[in-house]
């Protein structure tokens, strides 16, 4: 971690604001992101998942990608998270106060966590050191556009199928009878 | 901005997830925890095509938010349905195809 904060200061094209709104977002996210997964009532959860969800939109409106930044909080925000909130209200279980974390479970799967981030950082680190990213002009929304309807074609229609086969699943299997 | 940032930022938010995963019991936690983790992998794509001046890190950023989409609808139909069959959705209950 002080490697990499050397590395930034010692950045001749300093991007001095850039780097302050990742890390105030940065750590906001990582809060965030803890209060999911450990805070007791379930509705407190999803609200807390939408901070992380507006946080990975302003990282990617900061790596100049509005598109899909405004997707995300079309998609994430605006859907996904309001699918979590029914779910949540018709499983009449799990309102309030409810999670029972297992004890014996957690330390195993903290454990697991902090190993599993030490050997991704280290190997990041070990990588990537010196790459800089330089965003000199947002992408331009026609050139995603155009990529999704040549290039990526084809996987663009099986995501359409996919998204099809989803719905109808979806109904097949919560369908009452 | 260094590239490395944005990975390790990434790599926090996975591993998070992962621990939700694996802590959680309940299935709603355990969605919300994968998209965590489905998060993180897009952070990771768009750095990734900002690092290469390519668009294609944008277009699969684009596609694996449609797959987690579709993800949470055919999980939020099968948690319903066990809700429904057994009045819980505590994930450790879960054992009826136990061999």
């Amino acid at each position: 971690m002080t490697a990499l904060l050397a590395a930034i200061s010692s950045d001749t094209d300093l991007m001095v604001a850039q780097n302050i709104f990742f890390a105030i977002i940065a750590v906001s996210m990582i809060v965030a992101a803890l209060k999911v997964v450990t805070t007791h009532n379930i509705v407190h959860a999803a609200l807390w998942l939408v901070i992380v969800l507006a946080g990975v939109a302003a990282q990617f409106i900061l790596l100049g990608a509005e598109f899909v930044a405004v997707t995300q909080v079309l998609v994430y925000i605006g859907a996904v998270v309001v699918l979590f909130l029914f779910g949540v209200m018709l499983t009449r279980a799990s309102l309030g106060e409810d999670e029972s974390v297992a004890r014996e479970k957690r330390s195993m799967a903290a454990f697991v966590g902090v190993l599993l981030f030490s050997v991704m950082a280290i190997a990041l680190i070990d990588t990537w050191s010196d790459d800089r990213i330089v965003i000199d002009e947002p992408q331009r929304v026609a050139e995603v556009s155009d990529s999704i309807f040549s290039q990526y074609i084809v996987p663009f229609e099986a995501i359409s199928v996919l998204l099809l086969a989803a719905l109808i699943g979806a109904i097949v299997v919560a369908r009452k009878d | 901005m260094l590239l490395n940032q944005f990975l390790l930022l990434a790599a926090a938010l996975f591993c998070i997830g992962v621990y939700g995963v694996l802590v959680r019991k309940n299935g709603m936690l355990v969605l919300m925890s994968i998209e965590l983790i489905l998060n993180s992998v897009n952070i990771n794509l768009v750095a990734f095509g900002a690092l290469t001046d390519d668009v294609g890190g944008e277009v699969f950023a684009l596609f694996t938010i449609a797959v987690a989409a579709a993800e949470v609808g055919v999980g939020l139909a099968i948690v319903l349905l066990m809700y429904r069959n057994r009045r819980s959705i505590d994930l450790s209950e879960a054992d009826l195809m136990k061999g």
